[in-house]
């Protein structure tokens, strides 16, 4: 059973008088433990692709089923716990409280999904050490440089251990150099057997995946596996 | 469990948020710190007020009538009764002696004197003429000595018995019995020594009076034959409407009123002391109450206001919350504790602010800040914040995940 699998996907918006398409009947699944590159240029669909898979939006028609759940008709809340439990989020614009240290961003999904504080302590920590950051525990956001706060996102998606590491144009905002640097980090986790997906525009962004899924016009345009050594 | 963790965390975000907002949320508080010190002020009257009319009111005995030309409350206009005739000594000697419900009965004239022994003298006392009956009718206790007899009342000899205060400041370490204090001229000898009795509403002392024989201070003290008070207590609470009957039937006689014509006296008794007080009280409690919860309304008003600003201007935060999972019921919990957290503080500061005023309020009249009214004052704030911070609250637990993060 693949960990998503998408039939059939609708999502339109009703702007104005017009209904505006933005998926127009996408199908896919992606099995564990891939590393997949959703691609498109601004319009594609792609965000919305995004958003639909991060569970934070609803499809119009469609099923989507993630880890054998039917997501597609759920509410709010119970949405919420989905993401909580099975999806970990690293944003381009890293998304982080500003007024909260390091830890305490890591520790936050974790306060929603109940866990104790001194277990969410002990797992924050190994969770910023393992993206190489035990000395900057107790930092603000706005002490950190922009790789660094991107290693706390990443610390954080995956501190609950999620199904899914849903990253939204992770480098968008770094300099080529510490993106880089967070690419490889991707590279690390997927071969240790994370499930990643990273919606991009970038090529080089994509390189790194083993699937690349192109999206045009909301639809799927491509789907190809990519064999690297 | 959850739900524990989510309000700890609650908490934890809101005190961030004060920390970082800190003009702001004085600036917020301060409505709230301005109704809860009306609250506290208002509620300490009350309770004081009240407290000091139970004390006092059972100083005046409920089966006492009071006879006099006016009455203690009286809806009628001032202009139509104060032509009234006083009531003279030998008027009230005769209603005395008519009356036969009484089990005891007092003639009185109270003036204001000064009090002199030796280099030692007192402005102001109560000098009190009465009747040998005066311990009864006014539930006196003697600390030393005896009361008035009703020879000295008779032949209006120059003796007195003292209040509890005024004896300690006059001899605070002799007896005063057989001393001869100087009241307006004539000295009169102290027989007794009342126990002590607090203050009468507050405001005048019991204990800082000299009660001599009402002749004596008809006599020499007063120049003028001036209108007496009498008191009769009556043999028993049930025959008291009996008595009042028998009392204006007695006095119209006296006072040669006609039939038809309305009474030129009245007959007072404590119930119209409590029915006015309870009166006054209800309008009084009217009166903070709407002041306080207009205050209260005006300060919720605040926090809801700023409240709505906090919520836009996180918008963000509160997409990336719901993002990694947050329900509905964690971010409206969140920004209730915030409201309701800025309104603790305000009624906190506002208590701080009120305290030290009811202590010089006590100084005029008795005031005290009881436990309960700052658990009243501490729970109104908190309400306060709860209902205000509501709206906005649900606002943000109700937003979009997607349009949260997408705004900046």
């Amino acid at each position: 059973m693949p960990l998503i699998r998408l039939q059939d996907i609708w999502r339109s918006y009703q702007m104005a008088a017009e209904t505006v398409h933005a998926l127009r009947g996408v199908s896919l699944s992606i099995e564990r433990g891939e590393y997949v590159a959703i691609m498109g240029p601004s319009g594609s669909g792609k965000s919305t692709m995004m958003n639909l898979l991060g569970c934070l939006d609803t499809p119009t028609s469609g099923t989507y089923e993630l880890n054998g759940t039917d997501v597609s008709h759920m509410d709010d809340n119970e949405l919420a716990e989905i993401r909580n439990r099975e999806i970990g989020f690293v944003f381009q614009t890293f998304n982080l409280l500003a007024r909260a240290t390091a830890l305490r961003n890591v520790e936050l999904p974790m306060v929603y999904a109940g866990v104790t504080a001194d277990e969410r302590r002990e797992k924050a920590m190994a969770a910023l050490t393992a993206v190489g950051l035990a000395d900057r525990v107790d930092h603000q956001p706005n002490e950190l440089s922009g790789g660094q706060r991107q290693r706390v996102a990443v610390a954080r998606a995956l501190v609950n251990t999620p199904s899914i590491l849903l990253a939204d144009e992770p480098t968008g905002n770094l300099d080529s150099k510490t993106g880089v640097e967070i690419l490889a980090l991707f590279d690390q986790l997927a071969s240790r057997g994370n499930t990643i997906i990273v919606v991009t525009h970038e090529e080089k962004v994509a390189l790194h995946a083993r699937r690349v899924v192109r999206i045009l016009d909301g639809n799927i345009a491509s789907d190809e596996r990519v064999n690297r050594p | 469990m959850n739900f524990l963790s989510e309000l700890r965390e609650g908490l934890l975000i809101a005190w961030d948020s004060l920390r970082a907002n800190k003009l702001r949320s004085a600036l917020t508080t301060l409505g709230i710190v301005i109704g809860i010190v009306t609250v506290t002020l208002m509620g300490t009257a009350l309770a004081g007020l009240n407290a000091a009319f139970i004390k006092s009111i059972s100083a005046i005995g409920t089966d006492v009538l009071f006879v006099a030309p006016w009455a203690w409350f009286s809806d009628e206009p001032w202009w139509k009764t104060r032509n009234r005739r006083p009531i003279l000594l030998a008027d009230a000697r005769a209603l005395i002696r008519q009356a036969t419900f009484a089990r005891a009965t007092s003639i009185d004239v109270n003036r204001l004197a000064t009090v002199r022994y030796r280099d030692r003298s007192a402005s102001g006392v109560l000098v009190n003429g009465t009747t040998e009956g005066g311990v009864e009718v006014g539930g006196l206790v003697l600390k030393e000595g005896r009361f008035l007899s009703a020879a000295e009342v008779d032949g209006g000899r120059p003796v007195c018995v003292v209040g509890a205060d005024l004896a300690a400041s006059f001899f605070p370490f002799e007896s005063p019995l057989g001393k001869k204090v100087r009241i307006e001229g004539s000295n009169l000898e102290i027989v007794g020594v009342l126990e002590k009795r607090g203050k009468f509403l507050g405001m005048q002392s019991l204990d800082n009076q000299v009660l001599v024989p009402v002749t004596k201070l008809v006599s020499d003290l007063i120049a003028y034959r001036p209108p007496v008070m009498v008191r009769i207590k009556v043999r028993d609470l049930k025959e008291l409407d009996e008595a009042r009957e028998e009392i204006r039937g007695i006095m119209r006689k006296i006072r040669r009123l006609a039939p038809g014509e309305p009474d030129d006296f009245a007959i007072n008794e404590q119930g119209a002391f409590i029915k006015t007080f309870e009166r006054m009280n209800t309008v009084l409690a009217g009166a903070g109450l709407f002041i306080t919860s207009l205050s209260l309304f005006v300060g919720g008003i605040g926090i809801m206001n700023i409240m709505f600003v906090t919520v836009a201007e996180r918008t963000r935060e509160i997409g990336i919350r719901k993002a990694i999972g947050a329900k509905r019921r964690a971010i409206l919990t969140q920004f209730l504790i915030e409201a309701a957290m800025i309104c603790l503080l305000g009624g906190l500061i506002g208590l701080a602010i009120a305290y030290p005023i009811t202590l010089v309020m006590d100084r005029f009249m008795p005031a005290v800040l009881s436990a309960s009214l700052v658990g009243i004052a501490l729970l109104v704030s908190v309400a306060t914040g709860v209902i205000a911070g509501f709206l906005p609250a649900w606002r943000a637990s109700k937003m979009n995940p997607v349009d949260a993060l997408r705004a900046e």
